[in-house]
């Protein structure tokens, strides 16, 4: 169990206080919103509505709405495949990121790429990445082009690359740190630390735990930030990307958060004793964050059952929108292989010969 | 009609590479070269010789010894549009990189249905027979050339050295493009001015009628020689330089092989899943009622490669083992000046 459980099982908003209600209020939105959708992707997960792999964002919300309430329009945001919550807030629609769960040709990625490869060009949101850590090198080279591309400034745009625990031990991450502080780069690398890499805790992986030290071996400020604190964690990460935008800074951010059920939906997470589980339930950044504004009298109890009865409605439209959805055209299998189209391109299904016979 | 006469200069396929890159900085500002040494080293093997000086460290792009790291961060910055030229210092060391380029760059475009296109070069040479031992000396073309969404091109000549740079650098896909490190100082005409080949095409560069050798790269040159060694013997041979190994040109090579009704696949990887595989099926399913002889792949030998001199000369394929295999298969006596 990662050590933060052992000093501070309890959630919440450090202190609420100069933050106008309005924010509050639409943070909580946002939370209720990527609370509903995960628990109805686990539900039509169970369905058999969606295949392959599916990695939920539950216990992680304040993380998740607090990121993307830290970066920009013009920013760049790459993640790893635990993604539903990034795209939904990042501005993709529940419709569109349901349909690509159902593998529908209405999903952002046209069904495509399904659970763990969300994308939108337009909404600057790069992926998706299935392969720990595959994302750090591109999220790098994306940085390295904004260099190249603009002036280091308040209006320029920085990179954020999200990351799990685990994936702070592959070499890709040392090799893409390196370069980001080589080349003074403007990215924000972000260690989602849930304390679990699939059933590997942080401690049994990593021979230095505290992850947001491992900055120092690439002159890059070290952050840690409690990720149940939805604040705390955008205005860390505000921080953050200010450093690499004005000042082509690239930093480290490390936000301690919770998975509140398995590594994916088919995950019981037997490893976790009773006592880690008690904990990390208590760790639940929605209940507490919502107790919190019903405490402070940003919202009344009434106030808070509407905007959770609000999120169910939005993902019961989502799922509608993705069952009615058509599948993608067979004859379509091979539209998106090559951008330049080339000669002798294959395009043989199974079974069909590879050319005519002559 | 133009009155102008293409004129064309002599020069070594390392300096043609070396003149397509330095065009193609100036032709377009968003291309830069990224690699180990390539700047201020000018290259392990010289091709970015005087580049660093003419466009500055921010178009050629020095990287430390991080494959994974700077492969990768060339494909992020192909995301956003730039079109990175990337040289890796040999095809060996692509492997670490290969998570990038195999389960991303090829990936990209299908999975994100379109959305996002990836102009990335990736130079690099491989081959063996230069006393580099076993992990410095492979052909690893088919782990390239088997994977979708990747271009895998390998010139044999100058002349295709430009013409399929020229056109790997104007591409919107990952193209894998295939040095060898036997065929930077060899010569050849080069056209002058602007040529862009198209990718995907093989060519037949040399025509005959009793037996067709399919070849590529390094193996080309070693066909030809042979090719016409035993015109000479009353020989006709028709050679077809495979030139793009994905996608690959089935109908030039059934084509030939339907008029000789012969074929030998002459290849510098290892034999079994070799490329050779690949071209006897082909050959197999397009023509085989027109063939008069089994195909058969002169390949090298199945064995990690020997430094020393004398194994490794037996392990690699040359003229000697190519021109005993075409006799072979037109069921012509070894000669006593053959080996």
């Amino acid at each position: 169990m990662a050590a933060k459980a052992r000093t501070r099982p309890k959630a919440g908003v450090e202190s609420t206080g100069g933050e106008p209600a309005e924010t509050l209020r639409d943070y909580y939105e946002r939370m209720s919103l990527v609370r509903a959708f995960e628990l109805r992707s686990s539900e039509m997960y169970a369905r058999a509505k969606i295949g392959g792999y599916c990695h939920l964002n539950l216990g992680e919300e304040a993380t998740v709405v607090g990121l993307t309430a830290a970066i920009e329009t013009r920013d760049y945001l790459f993640t790893g495949y635990r993604d539903h919550g990034y795209a939904l807030l990042r501005g993709l629609s529940p419709e569109r990121v349901m349909a690509e769960l159902f593998g529908k040709v209405t999903g952002v990625s046209g069904g495509r790429g399904g659970s763990m490869h969300m994308f939108d060009s337009e909404a600057r949101l790069l992926g998706g990445y299935g392969i720990v850590g595959g994302q750090i090198p591109p999220a790098t080279g994306a940085a390295l082009a904004l260099k190249n591309q603009e002036t280091a400034g308040p209006d320029a745009a920085a990179v954020m690359c999200l990351l799990g625990d685990g994936t702070t031990n592959i070499g890709a991450f040392h090799e893409s740190l390196n370069l980001a502080g080589l080349w003074k780069l403007p990215i924000v690398y972000v260690i989602v630390n849930n304390g679990l890499g699939m059933g590997t805790t942080v401690e049994m992986a990593s021979a230095e735990p505290d992850l947001y030290k491992r900055a120092a071996s690439y002159r890059m400020p070290g952050v840690r930030v409690d990720g149940d604190d939805v604040l705390a964690v955008r205005d860390a990460a505000r921080d953050a990307l200010k450093q690499a935008r004005e000042s082509r800074q690239p930093v480290l951010l490390e936000v301690m958060c919770y998975r509140l059920r398995g590594h994916s939906v088919v995950d019981p997470a037997r490893y976790r004793s009773p006592e880690e589980t008690t904990i990390a339930q208590q760790s639940d950044p929605v209940p507490s964050f919502r107790a919190e504004l019903i405490a402070s009298g940003v919202l009344s109890e009434a106030d808070a059952a509407a905007i959770d009865e609000a999120a169910d409605v939005r993902v019961s439209e989502a799922v509608v929108f993705a069952e009615e959805s058509p599948e993608p055209a067979r004859e379509d299998l091979f539209k998106y292989v090559y951008a330049t189209p080339v000669a002798n391109a294959p395009s043989a299904l199974p079974g069909e010969p590879v050319m005519d016979a002559l | 009609m133009t009155t102008e006469v293409a004129t064309t200069r002599t020069i070594t396929y390392r300096q043609a590479l070396n003149e397509t890159l330095r065009a193609e900085l100036e032709r377009d500002e968003k291309v830069f070269l990224i690699g180990e040494e390539i700047g201020v080293f000018e290259g392990s093997y010289k091709i970015t010789a005087g580049l660093l000086e003419d466009f500055g460290p921010e178009r050629v792009l020095d990287a430390p010894i991080a494959e994974e790291g700077f492969v990768g961060a060339a494909l992020g910055a192909a995301m956003l549009g730039m079109r990175p030229v990337v040289e890796i210092m040999t095809i060996n060391f692509s492997l670490i990189a290969i998570d990038q380029i195999v389960n991303h760059a090829a990936k990209m475009r299908s999975m994100f249905a379109g959305q996002v296109s990836i102009p990335l070069v990736i130079r690099m040479p491989g081959g063996g027979g230069q006393q580099l031992a076993a992990t410095h000396s492979q052909n690893l073309e088919v782990w390239y050339a088997h994977i979708p969404g990747l271009k895998v091109v390998a010139p044999s000549t100058p002349a295709d050295a430009k013409a399929l740079l020229t056109a790997a650098i104007r591409d919107d896909d990952p193209v894998i493009f295939l040095e060898n490190l036997s065929l930077y100082s060899a010569k050849g005409e080069v056209p002058d001015g602007e040529q862009v080949a198209e990718i995907g095409k093989a060519a037949v560069v040399k025509t005959g009628t009793d037996l067709t050798i399919v070849s590529y790269s390094r193996g080309t040159t070693t066909a030809l020689e042979v090719a016409h060694q035993l015109e000479a013997e009353g020989l006709s041979i028709e050679v077809v330089d495979l030139r793009s190994l994905r996608p690959l040109d089935r109908d030039t090579i059934c084509a030939s092989v339907k008029k000789t009704g012969h074929a030998v696949v002459f290849e510098d990887d290892w034999l079994s899943y070799g490329i050779g595989a690949e071209i006897s099926a082909t050959i197999g399913e397009g023509v085989f009622d027109f063939l008069d002889a089994p195909v058969r792949r002169v390949a090298a030998a199945e064995v990690p490669l020997p430094y020393a001199k004398a194994l490794e000369k037996a392990a690699l394929p040359n003229a000697a083992d190519l021109a005993k295999v075409v006799r072979e298969v037109l069921n012509i006596s070894t000669t006593a000046n053959d080996k």
